[in-house]
Formats: C-alpha cells, structure tokens, sequence
C-alpha cells in the first residue's frame, strides 16, 4: 500500500514536450512509473521518446490510455488551465509542479478541483513518490526505499535530505508528499495526515513544516484528536525574519504571525515531538517505532 | 512586492474611492513648497517599507510650509527598521469625526478573500484581531462569484448602523476595494483609517498594498511601481539573474539549493552557535553561472567571516556547482573561508572537480556547519 499513487496508478503528463516535463518524464519511465500519455495543445499524433502516445486535449489521452493522474509541468501562465482542464477530464489525482502561479487564480482553480471531485497536489511542489512503485514528480527516486514511514513536507530539497536520512538510517517510506510552498495548495497536512492513517503500510509519520500560515498548527491539533499514529515534527525558519518571503511565496511572517516558535510550540502542546535539526528525525523515528 | 502608500492612494483614486489630495516629495524644498500650495496645516508620512514609521517619528503634522520644510528634512534624514527614509508624502491635514478600518486579505486556512471592516480604526488591526475579534466583521468572497453586492452592503451597515448614508458610502468603497485588489494582483489592501468627516463623508486617509510577486509577470504596469531604492543593491542584483537573497545581521555567508533547505541551514547556523548572514537559494536547476553570482554577492557583504556551502544535489547536480565554485574563485577574490558540502546526484565528480583546484568538500551538514561556524569566530 501507499498513499495517492501506486504501481497501478496510470500517469499522464501535461507539459511532456517542454524542458522540464521531458526531463522528468524520463527520470519517471526510469522509475518504473505507468506513463501512458502526454498532453501538449498542437502536438498531437506525436510519440515522446517514440513510446509514449502525445495528445492534443487531456480528454483524449483519458479516453484513448484510460490516464487517472497528471503530474503538470506547464508556464505558470498556463497551469490553472492544465489544472482545470484534467479536473474537467476525469483525472482524479492532479500534481503541479509549477512554480509562480498567481494566487488569486489559485482560490478558482482549488475550489474548481474540488468541485469536481478530484485531488490537487500543488503547486510549487516536488510531487510525491511511493518508493518501489511510482513517482509523480521530481522527487529523486535514488534517495528513497520502501517502508513504514509517511512523510508529508511544504518544501523540496529539505524533504530529500530528510528522506534520504530516513534511508540511510533503514527506516523506508510508504509514501513523500511534497504539497507545495505556496499560500494557497489543493492538498494540506491534514488531507496526507489522514491518508496515512488510514495506510497499513505506514506506522510512523514525518511532517516537515516552515514558517507562514497556520497549517502546521492546525494539523497539530488535528493530529492530537484524531490520529493514533506517531508522527515527528521539524519546522523550518526560525531564523526568518518577520516581513519577508524566504523563497517559498507562502513561507512569511505576517506581524506575529505564522512564526516557527509558534509553530512548535503548538506541535509541543499537542504531543507532537519536533526534531532540532533535520538529521535527528529518524532517531525520533526508531523511538516512535519502539527501537 | 511591496508598494508605497502614495502608491496604493493612486491607485485607489483611479478606482473611485474617496482618497484626499497628497503628493511625493524627496527633498525638504519641494515639501515646503508642496505644503505652501495646499495652505494650513498639512501631514507628512515617510514612505518606507516599514511598519511602525509613527512611532519611529517618520509621520508628523505641520502648521504651514516653514514646519513642513523642517519635519520633512527630519523624516528624510530617518532610517526606520535599517530602510533610510527617501520619500515623503505631503497631504492637507483632514478633520476627523471617526475613524473606521477597512481590509481585503487572501485567507490562507479558507483559501478566500476576505473582506474585513472594523469601526476600531487608525490602530494596529493585529491587536484587535487578537484582544476583540468581535468588533471584526467579516465577509467571504465565494471565488466562483466575486464579491456580491449584498456582502459589501452588510458591512457598510455593521460600520455605521442607523445611517444609511453613510453605509451606502462605505459599501461603494467595499467594491471598489475588491476590485482594485484584483486589478492589481494584490494579496492585501487596507484602508487604515477610513475617517469620516465632520460633514459626514468617508475618506481613505492612509491605504497600503501587497502585490503578489507571481501577478507582476502579466501586470507590467505594477511592476512599474517597484522602488529598487527600498531594497539593498545586493537583493536587487540576486533578483535580476533570478536568485532569492535576503540579507541578515550574521556572519556565516549561506549558500544553498532550495527554499526549505536554505532554512534550514540558517538555523542550523544558529543551532551551532553562530549567526547567518544571509538566505540565498540558488534554485532548483543551478548552472555554473548562478553559482558564481552568489559568491559574488555574499562576498560583497563585508559582515560576512565565513561561507558555508550546503547543496543536495537532487535535480541539481553537484558537479555544475563545484564548477560554479571554481569558476568563481577564478573570477573574483574570495577572502572568507569556504566551506563546502555537498551530497547526491554527480557528487563524486563534484569531489573531483573541487579537490584538483584545492578546495574540499564534506558530505555532513551538521559537520560543515559546525566547521562554518567555527572559520566565523575564529575570524572575527
């Protein structure tokens, strides 16, 4: 088991003409991941890599290759209409990778997405990988083996040394799930901290946080009413100072708000433990998994 | 991106709202003559990306244009919150009978905009949100439908109940805040204080503005109103070839792939006993050039002992930056020591590429940090 995607998961990219999309369509073929299609308006008929069949309209690639998810690669400018465009096509799990997309047209396209019943992993987000199986996005696939750890993280290169820490030490993952640095996201910590609740392959999870907004805090308690199973906290930024963007457009302090001091010390009240330092986490791990 | 009150004031003008005259100065000459024109008694405000200007002395009340030569020399000779004053706005003082807040916002937790009114204004929101958050009256704007005209109404009547001119005026406002704050791509705008007049009329005094960084892309216009001057010409230059830098009070130079991680490493920096100079993300796809502009930059702060290198290479690879590295210290002289580490995609190649042009590399961040903290104070 895992969480979102698995093996089975039947994968189409949007963008897999463009740089980063062919790139990383590569990296995922190579992954083992289920890539059944490609979608880039005017280019289609063609074959990627003379496999992989490209389409004009997310609609014809779900009717012709029976496509579930789409992981997104396309210009900001473009990506809430990729985003609605595989929501109104049946695509039920929708990854962006998309870094700048503006957020007032990121309220639209949540709120459309969810309309429509599908899930919205993103924007600026890494993707996320079920190591063994399948990888949506640009998570290196090298770092990660498979396990009984679920790891939900705002960030990207902070998640892989996590991760790869995690790995090293022997403690595999169920599933990574990058959900993004921007303020406004489809998929928060609470919807992964649910998932993995309810995944037999997890039995300990690492939520890796930063500084702006609330999410952390409310997950917190969320995690002290209804999740049984342990999970270790690490918040980045406390550093930070007030007023400015640290790179991720979400990652700010506004006034008093939104601090990592804030943000630990609710993860405390609520008995989540919170590692110093990113390369302690997996010793809180063996403690949550009784050695 | 922040812009500046006159900034925002124009650009709710040119919406509609009531916002009473005022104009820029940047020398005590031109606030004199802009107060003589105006006659009475007039305000002048620094405008500096700054909260808090009143109480730093950068807003005084002048009586005539002598004074307003006087207080505006002050206030441009300021630096409030290390960003030196270099602009004031000079308006006609306004006769207030009440003072109202009004506030349009992104919620980050709803993933709406909600608008905010409170009869409590002129003071710091924050505060009342936090000690009386009933006397906040709020209203959600569906994205799907824009702002209704019944939510802007239902606020003008919590502001001022039992006047209905007033309400009517203040629901006008409501609307046309909303969309200024669409046209312009704004994440927050804020009338504070909306004042009325002793005849009865609403007024915004004092308006303030965040620009969302990703809209500037499509609204050039915007983009105009950027005032490099606010920022420090080593931010200004990482922006210009596409790096994130933000300056800090420390002395270990950070230089790192990725957002979270650049974080990271700063309080790691802190963890060990040392202070950051600096949060420099070099980004995801970091070509050799890029690598070079951030030494150059970090190395242009004086402050800065010692720069740690903290790379995983995922996407990046660390070969690309040991050759930024090397091409660096080819190009430009670097005093402090470096030190480096990095792990993941073409780390072994990196080891090479560094170590045949002298320098070395760890695959330990807690290690590197700690060395990077120690290089600092042994140089101090």
């Amino acid at each position: 088991m895992a969480i979102f995607a698995d093996k089975k998961t039947r994968v189409l990219i949007q963008g897999i003409t463009g740089r980063d999309g062919s790139f990383h369509a590569r990296q995922m073929l190579e992954y083992g991941t289920q890539i059944v299609a490609g979608v880039t308006p005017g280019k289609g008929g063609q074959r990627f890599d003379d496999s992989v069949p490209v389409f004009d309209t997310v609609d014809e690639a779900v009717q012709a290759e029976g496509a579930t998810a789409s992981v997104i690669y396309v210009p900001a400018a473009f990506a809430s209409s990729a985003i609605c465009e595989a929501a109104d096509s049946g695509i039920s799990l929708i990854v962006a990778i998309t870094e700048g997309v503006p957020v007032l047209d990121m309220l639209r396209t949540v709120r459309y997405v969810s309309d429509r019943g599908a899930r919205l992993i993103g924007p600026n987000c890494p993707g996320l990988i079920s190591p063994g199986q399948t990888k949506l996005g640009i998570i290196p696939g090298q770092i990660a083996a498979p396990g009984p750890v679920g790891v939900v993280s705002r960030s990207g290169t902070l998640t892989y040394e996590v991760v790869s820490a995690l790995t090293r030490a022997g403690y595999g993952q169920s599933t990574c799930v990058g959900i993004g640095g921007d303020p406004i996201i489809g998929t928060n910590f609470i919807d992964c901290l649910d998932a993995f609740e309810v995944d037999p392959q997890t039995e300990a999870i690492v939520l890796i946080g930063e500084i702006g907004g609330s999410d952390e805090q409310e997950a917190a308690r969320h995690i002290k009413e209804d999740l049984s199973k342990p999970v270790v906290g690490f918040v980045a930024g406390r550093t930070a100072p007030p007023g400015r963007r640290m790179g991720h457009a979400g990652a700010i302090i506004s006034g008093s708000q939104g601090t990592a001091a804030e943000k630990i010390a609710t993860f405390r009240e609520n008995g989540v433990e919170v590692a110093e330092r990113p390369l302690e986490v997996p010793d809180f791990i063996a403690s949550a998994l009784g050695g | 991106m922040d812009i500046h009150e006159y900034q925002a004031r124009e650009l709710l003008r040119e919406h509609g709202i009531p916002v009473p005259p005022g104009e820029v100065a940047t020398t005590s000459e031109q606030a004199g003559e802009i107060a003589r024109k105006y006659g009475g008694r007039v305000v002048i405000k620094a405008q500096v990306h700054a909260g808090g200007r009143g109480k730093a002395g950068g807003v005084k009340l002048a009586d005539g244009s002598a004074e307003a030569r006087k207080f505006a020399e002050q206030i441009l000779a300021l630096e409030i919150k290390g960003l030196p004053v270099t602009k004031v706005l000079v308006a006609p003082a306004e006769e207030i009978a009440h003072e109202a807040y009004l506030g349009a916002v992104v919620d980050r937790s709803s993933g709406v905009v909600v608008l905010m009114a409170s009869s409590e204004g002129g003071i710091d929101i924050e505060e009342v949100a936090a000690k009386t958050p009933e006397l906040i009256y709020k209203e959600q704007v569906d994205p799907r439908y824009g702002l209704l005209a019944h939510q802007a109404s239902r606020l003008g009547f919590k502001l001022y109940p039992g006047d209905a001119g007033r309400a009517r005026q203040a629901a006008g406002i409501v609307r046309k805040l909303y969309d200024a704050m669409i046209d312009a791509g704004a994440s927050l705008v804020e009338i504070n204080p909306l004042v009325t007049t002793p005849t009865g009329e609403l007024r915004a005094i004092d308006a303030k503005m965040n620009i969302d960084d990703n809209e500037l892309f499509r609204r050039p216009q915007i983009e105009e109103l950027r005032d490099s001057e606010s920022e420090t010409p080593a931010e200004v230059e990482a922006r210009d070839v596409g790096l994130t830098y933000i300056e800090l009070d420390g002395d270990v130079g950070c230089v790192v792939n990725g957002a979270g991680l650049a974080m990271a490493t700063m309080d790691l920096v802190k963890y060990y006993g040392g202070q950051p100079a600096n949060f420099l993300d070099i980004g995801g796809s970091s070509n050799p050039e890029k690598v070079v502009s951030a030494l150059r930059i970090i190395t242009a702060d004086s402050a800065v002992k010692s720069i740690l290198f903290n790379i995983f290479g995922g996407i990046t690879r660390c070969d690309d930056v040991a050759n930024g590295i090397v091409e660096a210290s080819r190009q430009i002289e670097v005093t402090p020591p470096i030190t480096i580490r990095l792990t993941g995609t073409n780390e072994e190649e990196a080891v090479q590429i560094l170590e045949s042009a002298g320098f070395s590399a760890m695959t330990d961040m807690d290690e590197a940090v700690r060395k990077a903290v120690q290089l600092a104070k042994q140089h101090e």
